[in-house]
């Protein structure tokens, strides 16, 4: 070879080496999955040495520490269940009416400054919520409905609900914004007025937006929240059977593995049970990521169309 | 009322509701940051943030956790920003549309979806435990770096996405090599919004909890922490011990109003400082 070739040569190899480097890189997300879904199998299947996957799930009471562990976590799973739907509740309407405020009505000049303001809101670390909740949202709850307890499923609820409310605006609002001109345009032609062109017209181009954002923002993001629940919800592990339970304390998952993880021995039963816990929220979050994934991606292929 | 007039009524009625609705978020903010300023700021003095907590944690300062959280966010910061510049410069300048992008991509939107407490779960297993590396700085800079992996990722993304093509194919006519083009052009060019992404790296491992109760934190320590391997004390950590497992929660309260208002004012200052550069890096651009 020529010295031109040779450098040529390794150029090329410089260039391939570089460029596998970054998708090693680019790969780590994957990985990383990969070895959450591995350590919180490993570390968690031990717990099916001793109960049924079924009886786990199923099963009415959560009595760990004790010489024979008791282990159902049917009252967490209703626990997060309910403290989602509660919280759901709040979110969308005020995240979606944001997101259309925002991207449909509100003037140019003050449009910038509200989106930063939400995205500020979006900052507040889920601890500061906690804390909120537990000095002024609990007592007050406490007061006006006359409980014997203001750590209740209502309070996390209402709490979540606010946290979830600037991620559900600002995936929202992208997806609305992703709306081409013409449908405006000719929804205008036929005479509708900006309300029913924003109803009949823009909502429903945006459905499949929204309800990944729903999905996404709202639920995923609820489900898996940790500190405002732990704080404010009360932690008892009874099974919420009806709308009163919003009244009542619950424990979520989320809760149950952070307040007990330090009291349970390393590499016992009880710690094998929390991490199947983190199993179960992690299945649960990757699902309804999944299918928020799937809904978009449809969009976009129907959208190319 | 003719078919007109009740159209403007309804229409008026709805954008009215949904003012109402985007005012009634914005009044709940103004309300949790007033609050906790009003409360906090007679806590706050010299000595509340450069002394160490004194008798059993009810008085004194909480100096240890506010370095704590500044090593914290930084060691994150270390970490996520190259691993997420690279994995951002292999999905904008290298990859075609394909099955692997598709699943690095699902990979990516799935890591984001992950709960904070099962990063924590994830570290203790694998950090602390079974890498050895206890519960220690590093361990939860490092959970903490693949929890905000995503975000990192997709602002540096965005930040490539930005640079025009002209830039590259410019580069490459004057006979650099594809690396070449992105190292002495593309990345030049989207330094600032990438560092943009860092700073709200920064502000989210800040204000983290879940993800450091296992792997990082500790309820107290009486010095600071002298390398990698020593366990840390936090604000967002401080603030939940204080506030809902210590027995004195009662009588610290204002202690506790005055850690969240320094946490507050933490994150809001990383925020501003991400959101003002990028108005600035709009308002300069001149392609």
């Amino acid at each position: 070879m020529t010295n031109k070739q040779t450098s040529l040569f390794r150029r090329k190899l410089h260039e391939r080496t570089i460029k596998y480097f970054f998708f090693a890189c680019a790969a780590t997300s994957i990985v990383v999955l990969f070895f959450i879904a591995i350590f919180l199998f490993h570390e968690g299947v031990g717990v099916f040495r001793v109960v049924e996957i079924t009886d786990f799930l199923s099963g009415r009471r959560w009595a760990p520490a004790r010489v024979q562990p008791i282990l159902g976590i049917l009252p967490m799973l209703l626990g997060s269940l309910f403290v989602t739907v509660g919280a759901m509740i709040v979110a969308v309407p005020l995240g979606l009416s944001a997101a259309v405020y925002i991207a449909e009505i509100a003037p140019p000049k003050i449009k910038n400054p509200i989106k930063s303001a939400i995205e500020l809101l979006a900052g507040i670390p889920s601890v500061v919520y906690g804390f909120i909740g537990l000095v002024f949202l609990v007592p007050w709850l406490q007061e006006t409905f006359n409980l014997p307890t203001g750590f209740t499923a209502l309070t996390g609820s209402l709490l979540l609900g606010v946290m979830a409310v600037p991620i559900i605006a600002s995936i929202s609002e992208d997806a609305i914004y992703a709306v081409p001109r013409d449908f405006r345009e000719a929804s205008y032609a036929l005479g509708a007025t900006k309300w029913q062109t924003i109803t009949r017209a823009v909502l429903p181009a945006s459905i499949s937006g929204i309800s990944a954002a729903i999905i996404l923002g709202g639920m995923s993001r609820v489900i898996g929240e940790t500190m405002t629940v732990l704080m404010v919800t009360g932690n008892a592990p009874i099974i919420p059977d009806s709308i009163c339970s919003f009244l009542r304390p619950v424990r979520t998952m989320t809760a149950s593995v952070a307040l007990e993880m330090g009291e349970a021995a390393k590499g016992g039963i009880h710690y094998s049970a929390l991490f199947a816990i983190g199993l179960v929220l992690f299945t649960i979050t990757f699902l309804l990521n999944l299918i928020a994934d799937f809904i978009l991606h449809r969009y976009k292929e129907a959208q190319k169309r | 009322m003719n078919r007109v007039q009740r159209r403007r009524f309804a229409q008026a009625t709805a954008f009215a509701l949904l003012a109402f609705a985007t005012f009634l978020i914005l009044a709940i903010m103004v309300g949790i940051i007033s609050f906790v300023a009003s409360q906090g700021i007679g806590a706050i003095s010299w000595e509340f943030l450069t002394a160490f907590p004194r008798s059993g944690m009810t008085e004194g300062g909480i100096f240890p956790a506010i370095v704590g959280t500044f090593y914290l966010a930084m060691g994150t910061t270390l970490i996520s920003l190259p691993l997420g510049v690279f994995a951002a410069i292999y999905l904008v300048e290298y990859s075609y549309q394909g099955r692997l992008i598709r699943l690095i991509r699902i990979g990516i939107n799935n890591l984001a979806g992950v709960p904070s407490i099962v990063f924590g779960l994830f570290g203790l297993a694998l950090f602390v435990r079974h890498l050895g590396l206890g519960v220690s700085l590093l361990s939860g800079s490092l959970t903490l770096a693949f929890f905000v992996l995503p975000l990192v990722i997709r602002a540096s993304e965005e930040a490539l996405l930005a640079v025009p093509q002209g830039f590259r194919e410019g580069a490459l006519a004057l006979g650099a090599t594809k690396w070449q083009s992105v190292y002495t052009v593309v990345l030049p060019t989207a330094v600032p919004a990438i560092l943009t992404g860092g700073i709200l790296a920064l502000g989210i491992a800040a204000g983290q909890t879940a993800p450091i109760i296992f792997t990082a934190a500790a309820f107290f320590t009486p010095r600071l922490p002298d390398s990698i391997f020593s366990p840390i004390m936090a604000l967002p950590f401080h603030i939940y011990v204080m506030a809902s497992e210590s027995a004195h929660f009662a009588v610290t309260r204002h202690l506790q109003f005055g850690t969240a208002l320094v946490l507050l004012a933490i994150v809001f200052g990383i925020n501003i400082t991400a959101i003002i550069i990028r108005s600035q890096m709009r308002k300069r651009r001149r392609w």
